[in-house]
């Protein structure tokens, strides 16, 4: 899986923030990591938001109730290194990202798609929290029938491209929609379209949906 | 004034050459006890985040080889062990992390990138030491607090584009010798 070198439209500064901050829901990690990727511009934005946090484990006007260790901590810590088991992920042969790559155990062909209609199919990830990430393949030229959200939906393009009321979207590329989008989405004639798909539409992450519109740390 | 950023990396650089214990105490004494009160922040109580910093700060040890710091310094090196640990261990969630570019630390990082980093570093520290009170705490709320009490804030103007520019170009320059 090489990097994408015609991504248009990107992650906002506030889900690349609330990846960095270890706030999301899993399945939007996912998205996130996969978009992440693909795009280096967004890699770099994700670094810089880690500088962040970083710094603020530095400053000490922040951290102004420093914890104290526990007496033998550091003998339980030194004891803890030879213990640990350091993970080594073995890297999966697919033709989608490696963090995907993970969730369905290979490539797009390994998938175990269920029709929903239309050509459509779909499938739905494992995984924690109250988002949902699904994978859709969209036969070339058929129309997702007109429909709109009751949260938050993040659609990540893996292969092919669709049109929708927002724009063309393209391999790498991210649309972002909210309870306002109604929308469209056709596949582009040329080749089937395959997303991952990210809803949310619990109360929690709808209050976040504000700051989509308005990221406070915008670089 | 604390020991500064330089001091860091080379205790990093003397747990992955020579083992050494004395550089790994220096590095707990400083950095065990803000990732703990980092983990109670985020409301995990006291024992899970005695647990859980250990295990973060034997990480260190044992991924010493691993860290960059051409890339990143060391408090935000730590600060994402940690952050991958909370989530891990406190949230039970999995997380999916970026594709291994294969831009791992190079025998010998080049001391001028190394000086960069590090200035860009304390041009933020000093930038967060400046914000108004009530962006810092927004700050700080969005990274080691509670999500759900987020408020929208103005924009803040710290320099982390100068950051993102330096990754930038490194990862340009990467990609231009990878191809």
């Amino acid at each position: 899986m090489t990097k994408m070198t015609n991504i248009n439209h990107h992650l906002t500064d506030e889900l690349i923030m609330g990846y960095s901050a270890g706030k999301l829901p899993e399945a939007i990690d996912l998205l996130i990591a996969t978009h992440i990727s693909m795009c280096d511009d967004c890699r770099a934005a994700m670094e810089s938001y880690d500088a962040l946090g970083g710094a603020l484990l530095e400053d000490d006007t922040l951290i102004t109730d420093i914890a104290d260790m526990d007496d033998g901590s550091l003998a339980a810590t030194l004891a803890l290194i030879g213990e640990q088991k350091v993970s080594t992920t073995k890297p999966v042969i697919s033709d989608v990202p490696a963090p995907l790559a993970g969730y369905i155990g290979g490539s797009l062909s390994d998938v175990r798609w269920r029709p929903v209609g239309m050509g459509v199919r779909q499938a739905i990830l494992q995984t924690e929290g109250d988002a949902v990430a699904r994978l859709l393949h969209i036969p070339a030229g058929v129309a997702i029938p007109h429909h709109s959200h009751g949260g938050l939906e993040l659609t990540l393009v893996l292969k092919g491209a669709f049109t929708d009321e927002d724009g063309h979207f393209g391999p790498g590329d991210v649309e972002i929609a909210d309870e306002n989008t109604d929308h469209t989405p056709v596949a582009d004639l040329s080749e089937d379209c395959y997303c991952l798909a990210v809803t949310d539409a619990s109360l929690k992450f709808k209050s976040l949906l504000p700051k989509l519109i308005q990221p406070f740390v915008r670089i | 004034m604390e020991p500064d950023q330089q001091h860091w990396i080379d205790c990093i650089r003397r747990i992955r050459d020579d083992k050494d214990q004395s550089a790994f105490i220096d590095l707990f004494r400083h950095f065990a006890p803000r990732v703990k009160a980092f983990l109670m922040r985020g409301g995990t109580d006291a024992a899970l985040a005695e647990e859980t910093t250990q295990e973060v700060m034997a990480t260190l040890w044992n991924k010493a080889h691993l860290f960059d710091p051409t890339r990143a310094s060391v408090a935000t090196w730590i600060f994402t062990i940690a952050r991958n640990r909370k989530i891990d261990a406190i949230r039970k969630q999995r997380r999916p992390e970026p594709e291994d570019i294969g831009w791992g630390p190079e025998a010998e990082p080049d001391q001028e990138d190394v000086l960069s980093l590090q200035q860009d570093t304390a041009r933020l520290n000093e930038a967060i030491k400046t914000l108004p009170d009530k962006q810092r705490v927004l700050i700080e709320h969005a990274y080691f607090g509670d999500l759900s009490h987020s408020e929208i804030a103005e924009k803040t103007g710290l320099p982390l584009g100068t950051i993102k520019s330096r990754i930038r170009l490194a990862l340009e320059r990467l990609r231009h010798s990878m191809a």
